[in-house]
């Protein structure tokens, strides 16, 4: 995997790649923008969102051991994995005791993140991803781009190819003269994964939330795949991060208004499922729920960056960010892109590889990110934080930068500082890109048009404006 | 070795958050509502709502919910509609579609070749356009609302009507299989189209029962 400056040099040559980034970026961001002006407490629900996160990540202990007596109590069974291998192996061994050979899967961060499909390929799984944007990087052979819209990155001619040449190695081949209608596309995909859904006796899934408090697991979703894995298959196997609980059901209360308007730009989703273990008289007769550290306790242990592991996923961050826009999702070369990537990947696999070490500075530090951010995530101060930590440790390839965050000192030396001035004012966001050092900011700047130079440094302008 | 890992993932949490200071208390400053408390209002922004994300909205006396549902059957060319268990006789009075019971279970495969379904709901709350079923008397499992192409779902006002989310939770019970619904099923997968229906139900037909 090359650096974030490498893999972002290739995606800014390919034009094609950077207009369906610009061209979805700007539309999901400005609905968004419209869909939090409708609300005008938005700024106390992500207060509390944030809050709510605090807690549970304070007590984690606490909710999580809740959580797994409520789900136990409701006929589930609660699995613990340490690590990828782990859960894989987990899931592996529970989807062989079912006998089966296939499963359907509902679109998740952490299946993605401990690679589970090649996992399960390996050991003579097949598994099928029912999401459409995640069927098109399936059949594409590709890896998604985007949390919300991993597809992001292709356009409809692209798709229909794919559908054209792939289907029908895994199934029903799309339909004969198939075009590039989003209509057709759609019916295609329904038609190719309605026969896997009513044949399909395990289904795999993630969640947005778990209720501590009642054991209740939920599910955010559009299309009504995720309904198809929770509820037609025999057995259930959903593995999600121990970030993901939330202390009570009142909770949702919070989560269920700022997360819908922030990803997709919707009051609601058009589909939310919750369900508690099992019933007799709907659903799966077997559920299991496999709770996954793979290095989230690393994370929760840095003062610093912890606030990351408060992510309700929301890509808000991608959208407004522009170095996302440029760069595209699989330049950070991992399943989490975009700001939030930047800040949770090194965090979750250290800093060792030359590609996460140099994530912290695949960033202008403009601030976008942090406020759309639905729970404050301070992103720019855990960049600041991480670039400190890589710096330090003179990781592989980095010694340049500790060279050059000694130079700029003047504002690494005060990340508090720097985060306020970056809130304070946009004026000075346009002055951040070329200040900042690092090979990735400076590989950056080749392929953008740099704004005029300050007409005085950040610190003496900071002096004047702020004192 | 999953007791180990366990007791190892409890370990480093605890070990992480050892110093950490206490998290404050959780400030519910945000409102319990965005709209006024009007019935009348409410329903509008529900019908508004529910439309404005590709429902179809109507409205009707109790005693015109059967006319109602027969037509809406009729109009998509519905021959045969899944009944769940507890559903008031008289909705589907009028209606000539071939009704199927869900005693024994039907099969995944059964399902699909069924047109439509007939449900009632939970509740609906009005500022997002959702409607919440739970599995209750009329509902029917999840897998009814779910395989054949049609729901028409039936909302009476204006008890089972509220405001907001805040408003939505404290009515419903954890504990059984919950889905919202806020139009039908949609994707905007391809360049950010919105296309409607894609593995969900492609028509979602509401019917608001308002009056006595
Ligand atoms: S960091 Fe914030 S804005 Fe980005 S995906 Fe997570 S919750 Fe959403």
């Amino acid at each position: 995997m090359p650096a974030f400056p490498e893999a972002a040099r290739a995606a800014i040559g390919d034009p094609t790649l950077r207009a369906n980034l610009r061209h979805a970026t700007h539309t999901i961001r400005d609905k968004r923008a419209r869909a939090v002006a409708e609300l005008d407490d938005w700024a106390e629900l992500r207060q509390a969102g944030k809050e709510i996160k605090d807690r549970t990540l304070r007590h984690l202990d606490t909710y999580l051991l809740q959580l797994e007596e409520a789900v136990t109590a409701a006929g589930g069974t609660v699995h613990w994995a340490t690590d990828a291998a782990e859960a894989n192996r987990i899931v592996t061994e529970l989807v062989r005791a079912t006998g089966e050979t296939e499963v359907v899967k509902v679109k998740s961060m952490a299946t993605q993140e401990i690679g589970l499909n090649e996992h399960l390929e390996a050991e003579g799984i097949a598994a099928y991803e029912t999401d459409l944007a995640e069927l098109i990087v399936q059949l594409g052979e590709d890896r998604p781009s985007h949390i919300l819209v991993p597809a992001i990155h292709r356009n409809r001619a692209e798709i229909r190819d794919i559908f054209r040449e792939k289907m029908g190695s895994w199934g029903r081949p799309a339909p004969e003269g198939l075009s590039d209608t989003p209509a057709e596309l759609a019916e295609a995909a329904r038609l190719h994964l309605r026969e896997k859904f009513l044949r399909a006796k395990v289904g795999i899934s993630g969640a947005n939330f778990m209720v501590a408090e009642t054991g209740t697991l939920v599910v955010v979703e559009s299309e009504g795949n995720g309904r198809m894995c929770l509820t037609l298959p025999e057995t259930l196997i959903s593995v999600v991060g121990v970030e993901k609980v939330v202390p009570g059901w009142r909770d949702l209360e919070v989560f269920l208004q700022t997360l819908p308007r922030s990803s997709t730009a919707e009051r609601m989703n058009p589909y939310t499922s919750m369900w508690t273990g099992t019933r007799d008289d709907d659903g799966p007769s077997a559920f299991h729920l496999v709770l996954l550290d793979n290095g989230r306790t690393g994370a929760l242990a840095d003062e610093v960056g912890r606030q990351a592991l408060r992510c309700i996923r929301c890509s808000a961050c991608l959208n407004v960010c522009p170095v996302y826009e440029r760069a595209g999702g699989h330049a950070y070369g991992s399943v989490y892109p975009g700001p939030i990537g930047a800040i949770l990947t090194p965090q979750l696999r250290g800093t060792a590889s030359e590609v996460d070490a140099s994530l912290p500075y695949a960033s202008s530090l403009c601030g976008a990110c942090y406020e759309v951010c639905p729970v404050a995530i301070d992103i720019p101060e855990v960049l600041v934080h991480l670039r400190e930590r890589v710096a330090s440790e003179g990781g592989k390839g980095h010694r340049l930068e500790r060279a050059a965050v000694k130079a700029a000192s003047w504002v690494l030396d005060r990340p508090a500082a720097l985060a306020a001035g970056q809130h304070l004012a946009s004026a000075t966001r346009a002055l951040h890109p070329k200040r900042l050092p690092g090979p990735g900011a400076r590989q950056w700047s080749e392929h953008r048009n740099l704004p005029e130079l300050p007409a005085e440094p950040f610190r003496d302008w900071w002096k004047k404006n702020r004192t | 070795m999953t007791s180990d890992s366990r007791a190892r993932v409890l370990a480093r949490i605890r070990a992480a958050v050892a110093d950490a200071p206490e998290a404050p208390d959780v400030t519910r400053a945000y409102l319990p509502r965005h709209t006024a408390d009007n019935p009348g209002g409410l329903l509008d922004l529900l019908h508004e709502n529910l439309a404005d994300y590709r429902a179809h909205v109507h409205r009707t006396p109790p005693d015109g919910v059967a006319d109602l549902v027969a037509r809406l059957l009729d109009e998509r060319g519905a021959r045969s509609v899944v009944v769940p268990p507890g559903l008031p006789e008289e909705w589907l009075a009028a209606a000539g579609a071939e009704r199927r019971g869900d005693e024994p279970r039907l099969t995944p495969h059964e399902l699909d070749g069924i047109d439509a379904v007939v449900t009632g709901c939970a509740l609906a709350i009005a500022e997002t356009g959702t409607i919440v079923l739970d599995g209750g008397l009329g509902q029917g499992r999840r897998a009814l609302t779910l395989v054949p192409d049609l729901h028409v779902c039936v909302v009476r006002a204006p008890e089972q009507v509220v405001a907001s989310v805040p408003e939505a939770l404290p009515r419903l019970d954890p504990t059984r299989p919950l889905t919202w619904i806020s139009g039908p099923s949609a994707t905007s997968d391809i360049e950010l189209d919105r296309v409607e229906g894609v593995h969900g139900p492609r028509t979602l037909e509401v019917i608001l029962v308002t009056g006595p």
